[in-house]
């Protein structure tokens, strides 16, 4: 299909697809501030990211056929200067995230326009797009430096995104203050560390980077960015325990906002550490295994736990979801630091199949926010009556939350629980089925309240969630049935992105 | 139109006016389909050409075989025709839709698995039978039916997944699904099929749900039981077991041991169960010495076929008897009823037809049957097995033959002042009592016993078997003379048990009641001792709970303090440990 596809793109359009997915949103966002209203704002950012995620499609198809694509920015060429380059790996990213930015969009415009006020609503969709940008040029790059750039605009683009849901609850600011000093930590750290390999280098470009770094193995620069690096993608990634940050960014921000940065800013970070971690340096060398073995597995471990335990006892949805969300970062770390090329796999199906499964979930709270106010256990209460189509979508995207079968949680959590029983960590897989036990306990609780307690409310009647928002909504849905019937085309994706870096990662 | 004749299989045309019938509300209109199609079917089945698949489809990639007439099945699916066609007659009083459906759907059950010609399309057919068939017990509506419908539900369908475990076996390991003789019980999937079977032709102690469940069925629906299931199984033992040698012990064991319940038991229509019961066991026997390669193998498969035809019919009449009895005076308890002979005389008169049928007296269909399984056991089998027999054949004499027509129509007077059974009735069992002489009337051929031997599997043996040879028929007539004056004698010293209200314990008695109480034991003990157990576990795990809920909960213990801060010094001591690693680790 998305060979078909690439076969009628223009030529402009496979010459360029690399820089066009980042650059349509950037341009867009300039233009944006312009706009008059927020209505404008909002087909503007629709156009951009839909023309972003059809450049997305176009990589994807071109990796898929010819293999890595390289474009040099402003035609000077890489190590000098900065390279964009898409393998297996960050193609499915790009397409990830420029696919729910697309989704995201044609929901936003009910939910923005009932919680942004009406002067900034162009301003906001401008951050937006700014976001994206970010986003995606984190996910495209192949310039150490240039990433941290990337990463810092979708970073402030985010704070200030989170800040605007002060009209709806003032904790939105102190959230985003919180979010602002721990991702400029991060952010910091991240860039203390390419400055290390700088130093022992001499190159920024990761390509160069992965050639020269294991001749330099026993320098304790290397090493001292090494863990620079990890500790400040980590971060970013909300790696437990530096997550304490997103809980309330999660909670506080827009809904619109919400939905999209569960699906897709801490799988980019992610991504990042995972490029660094099988790509620039390598699984086999002492000190990354050593981290894999002491910081990632533990810390994997502890975030299932701990996180799905704070899940089970909030009291508010959306802070349950973003424990939740922690707790599933913990499994695809608990994938990537099994070192295997089947972990990392199991960990990156997972990493697609949460992205649906939560930006489906916060969409339907944003439909809930959007007809009732209220993101309470207890405003939940009789919802399956008064909101049915909604809360059916909510309810699957639940139950794939959980891992029941036909759902795409459960085949990345056989996914995982294969890989993990490969390694021999029994311990592991049985970590795997309690947490998963524990997230029955927590989506159940809310299930229970919406379709079996009686309103809270007695004036709830038949509120539907708009049809703008249900459609996407439903799309995610089915999308993880789908998978969840069909697992094949997602995990061989997740597949080819693994092989990638295990492959040509030692080879190039 | 002919070729349409001998492309369907004529159960399925029941099954048609099965399904039909349960839905028609007009009486005349559904109960004449319900005799037409029986006759249908026996033209039909006539018309078929033999050892071809007339009828085959596809289902799951697997080729079923629907209809495949041979001179084996001919005989059952004859015979189970037949019976449809009496039972409809005998129905005929009746205004049941739904009983009318499901009696016919349940022969085309019936019919439709004799004529089945693979593993799988015989399993389908094989669970409806139990489906179709349960309704018959469910019907009568009282609480006593409805326990033992389900237990008899579970049993049947129990037999299903033996089954289908069986047939999944033998698919898995020889990849074919041919309906042939399994050789041996070391073949892939035989044990678990012949359970299956088992469990259908009542194999002793897998025996309890046929006197649980046919007497507290209907008037007609007892009579419908009593025909198709346990008969089915025995065609499927003589198509799969022939020759088994296993087969001949149990089937003398399962023709001895029933006796001496059927002798107890009050109800007459338990009685029956045992006695039928007791005939499968002598057509199992002879299943058992029926080695198609020897011609005396060949003639003890034709004794099974032969007895398996006649008891169908004479033992439709005796339950029909019996239910016309229980129809008028609404019991069929020995100790409740005699004397009916003045008001009931048609319906004794058939009834003593039927027991003379059943205990094989001479010029009877059963004595056709029975001298060809005894000749055979005696020629080819054992000597303790022919014995058994024997001992069975006057057993049988004693309580079908003579103890139920002796007790429902002779003995005391119970003050039964009822009519005669309804016209309807007494013409089905006018059909089956003409069936049962004629068929067993001393003439070589044209009818008589040469029909019945014509259309055996083998019919050349059959045909130079002579049941009328002197030698024989006085040695039967010995045994019955025998019977007689034991049963006189019993009665005369007052040895004979009489007919007492009362239950007579069967092996069903260990799941029923012991293990039933021992259940209900250990519910009470639970039941004191669980509040105990659910305090103490209540008290831990709300311990538990507590503890973790100041760890993990918004109040506790990991969301306390300032959020930046804490953080900060975490991403501090992360820093410093991946740090601290990495330098370690390296050298």
């Amino acid at each position: 299909m998305i060979e078909a596809f690439v076969s009628f793109a223009p030529g402009w359009a496979r010459d360029h697809a690399a820089p066009l997915a980042v650059a349509i949103p950037m341009l867009c966002s300039t233009l944006g501030v312009f706009l008059p209203n927020g209505r404008l704002a909002w087909f503007l950012s629709i156009l951009a990211t839909g023309a972003s995620l059809l450049m997305a499609l176009v990589l994807m198809g071109l990796v898929q056929n010819e293999g890595i694509v390289s474009y040099a920015m402003g035609g000077w060429e890489p190590p000098a200067g900065i390279e964009f380059r898409i393998d297996a790996l960050n193609a499915m990213i790009i397409l990830l995230v420029t696919a729910i930015a697309f989704l995201a969009a044609v929901f936003s415009w009910p939910t923005v326009n009932a919680e942004i006020r009406e002067e900034k609503q162009n301003l906001f969709y401008s951050a937006y797009l700014v976001c994206v940008t970010g986003l995606v040029g984190v996910s495209s790059t192949g310039d150490a430096f240039n990433l941290f750039v990337f990463l810092e605009i979708s970073s402030i683009a985010t704070y200030v995104l989170v800040a605007l849901g002060a009209r709806r609850d003032r904790r939105a600011l102190p959230a985003a203050f919180n979010y602002l000093v721990m991702g400029t930590l991060g952010a910091t750290f991240y860039v203390i560390g390419v400055g290390f390999l700088f130093a022992a280098t001499g190159t920024l470009n990761m390509n160069d980077f992965s050639q020269m770094i294991p001749q330099l193995t026993d320098s304790r620069t290397v090493q001292a960015g090494f863990a620079f690096i990890i500790v400040g993608l980590g971060l970013k990634a909300a790696m437990w325990p530096l997550h304490q940050w997103l809980p309330g960014a999660y909670n506080y921000a827009p809904s619109f906002v919400t939905t999209f940065l569960a699906a897709t800013a801490t799988k980019v970070a992610l991504y990042a550490l995972i490029r660094y971690l099988f790509t620039v340096f390598k699984p086999d060398f002492s000190f990354e295994l050593a981290s894999f073995g002491l910081i990632f597995m533990p810390l994997a471990a502890a975030a299932m736990l701990v996180c799905s335990f704070q899940a089970v006892f909030q009291s508010d949805v959306r802070r349950t979801l973003a424990y939740s969300s922690v707790a599933q970062v913990g499994y695809m770390l608990l994938g990537v630091s099994l070192a295997t090329a089947a972990g990392l796999t199991a960990g990156l199906f997972h990493l697609v199949n949460h992205a649906l499964m939560k930006g489906g979930l916060f969409m339907a709270v944003a439909g809930v926010v959007l007809t009732y106010q209220g993101t309470r256990v207890y405003d939940f209460a009789g919802l399956g009556r008064s909101a049915p189509w909604t809360m059916t979508a909510f309810a699957i995207c639940a139950l794939s939350l959980i891992g029941v079968p036909l759902t795409a949680g459960f085949q990345s959590k056989i996914a995982l629980l294969a890989a993990v029983f490969a390694n021999g960590w029994w311990w592991a897989a049985a970590l795997i089925v309690f947490s998963s036990v524990l997230a029955v306990l927590y989506m159940g609780r809310i299930l229970e309240a919406v379709f079996f307690q009686a309103p809270a409310n007695p004036r709830k009647q038949r509120k539907e969630a708009p049809l703008l928002l249900l459609i996407p909504l439903w799309i995610l849905a089915l999308a993880n049935i789908w998978i969840g019937i069909d697992p094949a085309p997602v995990f061989d994706l997740a597949d080819d992105a693994s092989a990638a870096v295990f492959t040509t990662g030692g080879a190039r | 139109m002919s070729a349409l004749f001998t492309a369907v299989n004529p159960g399925f045309l029941l099954l048609l006016t099965g399904l039909i019938g349960g839905l028609l509300p007009v009486k005349p209109l559904r109960q004449g389909l319900m005799i037409l199609a029986p006759v249908l079917g026996i033209i039909m089945l006539t018309q078929a050409p033999r050892d071809l698949d007339l009828a085959t489809g596809q289902a799951l990639g697997l080729e079923l075989v629907l209809y495949r007439v041979d001179s084996l099945n001919f005989l059952f699916g004859l015979a189970f025709l037949v019976a449809a066609f009496l039972h409809a007659i005998y129905a005929l009083h009746n205004d049941d839709r739904m009983h009318d459906g499901a009696a016919m759907f349940y022969a085309g059950t019936a019919v439709s698995a004799s004529f089945a010609g693979d593993l799988v399309s015989l399993f389908i057919f094989w669970e409806l039978t139990a489906v179709a068939s349960v309704f018959l017990v469910l019907r009568a509506r009282t609480r006593a039916a409805y326990n033992a419908g389900m237990r008899y539900l579970v049993v049947q369908v129990l037999s299903g997944v033996l089954f289908l475990d069986g047939i999944a076996y033998v698919y898995k390991k020889t990849g074919s699904l041919d309906l042939s003789a399994f050789g041996s019980l070391d073949a892939p999937g035989a044990k678990y099929i012949l359970l299956a079977v088992a469990i259908k032709a009542a194999f002793p102690l897998l025996h309890n749900w046929v006197q649980d469940a046919y007497p507290k069925a209907t008037v007609v629906g007892g009579v419908v039981l009593s025909a198709f299931t346990t008969k089915l199984a025995v065609l499927m033992l003589a198509r799969l077991y022939p020759g088994l040698d296993m087969l001949v012990w149990i089937g003398v064991l399962m023709a001895v041991f029933p006796i001496f319940f059927a002798i107890l038991e009050d109800d007459l229509r338990r009685v029956l169960a045992y006695g039928l019961n007791s005939q499968i066991g002598f057509m199992v026997c002879a299943v058992g010495l029926g080695d198609l390669s020897t011609r005396l193998g060949q003639m003890a498969l034709n004794a099974a076929a032969a007895h398996a035809f006649v008891h169908i019919i004479f033992s439709s009449l005796l339950f029909m008897s019996i239910g016309a009895v229980l129809y008028r005076t609404g019991t069929a308890k020995a100790s409740k009823l005699g004397g009916l002979y003045r008001r009931m005389p048609f319906t004794a008169l058939f009834g003593l037809v039927g027991a003379a049928a059943i205990a094989a007296v001479p010029m009877f269909s059963g004595y056709v049957a029975m001298s060809q399984i005894t000749s055979t056991v005696a020629q080819a089998g054992p000597v303790m097995a022919w014995l058994g027999l024997v001992f069975a054949s006057a057993g049988v004499w004693v309580h079908s033959g003579l103890k139920v027509p002796y007790t429902a129509f002779f003995g005391r007077d119970r003050g039964h002042r009822v009519a005669e059974a309804p016209f309807n009735m007494l013409l089905a069992m006018g059909i089956a009592a003409a069936i049962s002489i004629l068929a067993g009337l001393p003439v070589a051929s044209g009818f008589g016993y040469g029909w019945l031997y014509s259309l055996l599997p083998f019919p050349d043996h059959a045909a130079g078997f002579r049941p009328y040879s002197a030698g024989q028929v006085i040695a039967q007539l010995q045994l019955l003379v025998a019977g007689i004056a034991a049963f006189m004698l019993l009665r005369r010293f007052g040895l004979y048990p009489g007919e007492r209200a009362g239950t007579v314990l069967d092996t069903d008695w260990i799941y029923r009641r012991l293990a039933y109480n021992l259940a209900v034991w250990a519910h009470a003990v639970s039941e004191k001792a669980g509040p105990a157990i659910l305090a103490a576990f209540g008290a831990v795990s709300a311990r538990a709970y507590d503890r973790i809920e100041a760890a993990f909960s918004p109040r506790g213990v990991l969301s306390r303090g300032p959020l930046t801060g804490g953080m900060a010094i975490w991403t501090a001591a992360l820093l410093g440990f991946a740090l601290l690693l990495a330098f370690i680790t390296v050298n």
